[in-house]
């Protein structure tokens, strides 16, 4: 049927097609910088791809003056460091409490709208009483990230348990499993995958509560760095650290993504 | 590229031109202009809402709007890309921001100097020389970033024998209560309420460096240029706002009220931030001022900031950018001059012949 749901590009034009939205932006960003320079070459909120480069160089490939330090290998193995631990944390403590609020009645009835609850507390707003709690230093920068995506781990978490089939747990019951052995042979094999897709998918608030913290108090890092060069409005660091950022987030979940179907291949039989 | 359409090409290349129009520097009606919450800006504010701006632009025929911005530096940066025709800002930022961003830029009105605004707070310890080793929080690259800077010079230290912690202004107050945090540099009105504490002890403040940091009305050079009744007016309406402030009568009290409210503070609190702020009330004295020799001041500030690297990554020295005073002295290179002081307006104020 020649109608437009049933035509498939072809693998070149799937391609261009691809490539098309990103040429867009590109040749937008050029028009508009090359206008803007030609009426002031100093102007900085859109610089030329030459200044951009050179700032590159600086941030990426010389070592930093006063510090001796590569700054954008500094700073992203700061941010990165803090986004691990922060997630990591993050998975442990989203994963126990969502098994347990999706398997146990009595977790589900303490736990479900207490969750439900701080799910919706933006954490940035309670901000002051993070850092006097647990200071200005590392441990604050971390504690944002976790409780900004615990709770949609737990509620997540919580949801696909209490999908699985019940016959599963009658039929583990039936062969003399107890709670314990339903939780480690059960449920616990099953929600391990939907653990990583839940990760994978609070990456992105991950990543705007470590630019947070980092904005409020810090000595480096990736959110550090765009808050400090945007006082003096210097896009041309500003744009390739942005661009990193994405470049890592995007690795990152590529990389989730890979472990999951290496690690959980049952969960993809019988998909093409 | 045949999935490339040429509308597609037009319709960017329009949205692009649309998205980076500078401001134009041709003669016009309505003007932009911003200010953020400090002690020697909420003259304006109270000046927009009560009609003062109004009755200003009316004489001159001109539409003229003075919004607040409750982000500083985004007030800064949005003038430095050309869609406000003027900021309230300290010399510092107006040098660093739009003057280094090319943005040639006029000190229009140089309202006062922080005579004790900004302060270096330590706790539990009593002697600036007791910064040594310490983490500082401020914001950095700020007017406080300076402060630290001049006064480290002071007691023979330098930035390397402290470490600089960035920390955001809106939560300076937060920050000092948490346990790890010893040493601090901010403004107003941070520094009243966080010096209530017994343990903070004001080691160094802005009054040990009379009239380096101004905060002043700057505006594009070439908008005032083409348009002397926008000067003409905001200076107007400035004097007269500070006219009633001074007045001494019911309406100076409310004024004064509605402004300390304005800046979240009671009127005890706003006179005390008052105290520290060398506000230059008649149009005489800030033309004393203006007209005087600010090259020292200038110049202390423009090697701050090279040395930050805040004049450009590429610039030789710190004459890469050329600074014009009143007198039309000029320091650095006199080939791009982008921040200029311009006491003309003030003087017709001072002569009463807006």
């Amino acid at each position: 049927m020649r109608r437009l749901i049933n035509q498939q590009p072809s693998v070149l034009n799937s391609l261009l097609l691809a490539a098309l939205p990103f040429a867009l932006v590109l040749l937008a960003y050029a028009v508009a910088s090359e206008a803007r320079l030609s009426i002031n070459p100093d102007d900085k909120l859109l610089p030329d791809w030459s200044t951009i480069e050179a700032a590159i160089i600086r941030m990426g490939f010389v070592a930093d003056l006063r510090t001796g330090n590569f700054l954008l290998l500094e700073d992203t193995m700061a941010s990165l460091q803090r986004l691990a631990i922060g997630v990591a944390v993050a998975t442990v403590i989203g994963g126990l409490i969502g098994i347990l609020q999706g398997l146990i009645p009595y977790a589900r009835a303490m736990l479900a709208n207490f969750t439900s609850v701080v799910a919706m507390v933006p954490p940035l707003a309670i901000l002051p009483i993070l850092f006097i709690t647990f200071g200005l230093g590392e441990l604050s920068k971390v504690v944002l990230i976790v409780v900004g995506i615990v709770p949609f781990i737990v509620r997540d978490l919580a949801l696909r348990t209490s999908e699985l089939p019940h016959e599963e747990l009658i039929k583990a019951q039936t062969l003399g499993a107890s709670t314990w052995q339903i939780i480690l042979r059960v449920v616990l094999p099953q929600m391990l995958p939907r653990l990583i897709d839940s990760v994978r998918l609070s990456l992105g608030a991950a990543w705007l509560y470590l630019i947070a913290a980092e904005a409020i108090a810090a000595e480096n890092g990736l959110g550090y760095r765009i808050f400090l060069m945007r006082r003096y409005l210097a896009m041309d660091v500003i744009l390739p650290y942005v661009f990193w950022i994405t470049f890592l987030a995007f690795t990152l979940d590529f990389i989730l993504r890979v472990f999951q179907r290496v690690t959980f291949r049952w969960m993809y039989r019988g998909q093409a | 590229m045949k999935f490339f359409p040429k509308f597609a090409i037009a319709a960017m290349t329009a949205l692009a031109l649309v998205m980076s129009a500078p401001a134009q520097a041709a003669p016009k009606k309505e003007f932009k202009v911003a200010w953020s919450i400090y002690v020697g800006w909420m003259p304006w504010g109270y000046a927009q809402d009560h009609g003062i701006v109004k009755k200003w632009a009316d004489k001159y025929g001109l539409k003229i709007e003075v919004v607040q911005f409750n982000d500083y530096i985004e007030s800064i940066n949005q003038y430095t890309a050309g869609s406000l025709d003027g900021v309230l800002s300290t010399n510092m930022d107006a040098l660093a921001i739009p003057s280094v961003g090319g943005v040639d830029t006029t000190a229009l009105i140089v309202g006062d100097y922080s005579n004790g605004n900004d302060a270096i707070i330590l706790k539990d310890k009593k002697t600036l020389a007791d910064i040594k080793g310490q983490k500082v929080n401020l914001v950095e690259l700020s007017v406080s970033h300076y402060t630290l800077a001049r006064a480290l010079e002071t007691v023979g230290l330098s930035e390397k024998d402290i470490t600089v912690v960035n920390t955001s202004d809106a939560d300076m107050e937060a920050a000092w209560k948490t346990p790890d945090v010893s040493a601090m540099v901010t403004w107003n009105p941070m520094v009243a309420s966080i010096l209530k504490d017994p343990r903070a002890n004001s080691v160094f403040d802005s009054s040990s460096l009379p009239g380096e940091i101004q905060d002043c009305l700057v505006v594009n050079t070439d908008t005032l240029k083409d348009n002397p009744d926008f000067g003409k007016a905001m200076v107007g309406i400035w004097f007269e706002t500070l006219a009633l402030m001074q007045s001494g009568t019911p309406e100076a009290k409310a004024a004064r009220e509605s402004m300390a409210k304005a800046s979240g503070t009671d009127l005890a609190g706003f006179e005390g931030q008052l105290k520290t702020t060398k506000m230059f009330w008649t149009p005489a004295e800030m033309v004393a001022f203006t007209g005087g020799d600010l090259v020292p001041a200038m110049d202390k500030v423009r090697n701050f900031l090279f040395t930050h690297g805040l004049l450009g990554n590429n610039a030789p020295s710190a004459d890469v950018v050329g600074i014009e005073f009143a007198d039309g002295k000029i320091i650095g290179d006199k080939a791009n001059v982008k921040f200029r002081f311009n006491d003309d307006y003030m003087k017709l104020a001072a002569d009463g012949k807006l």
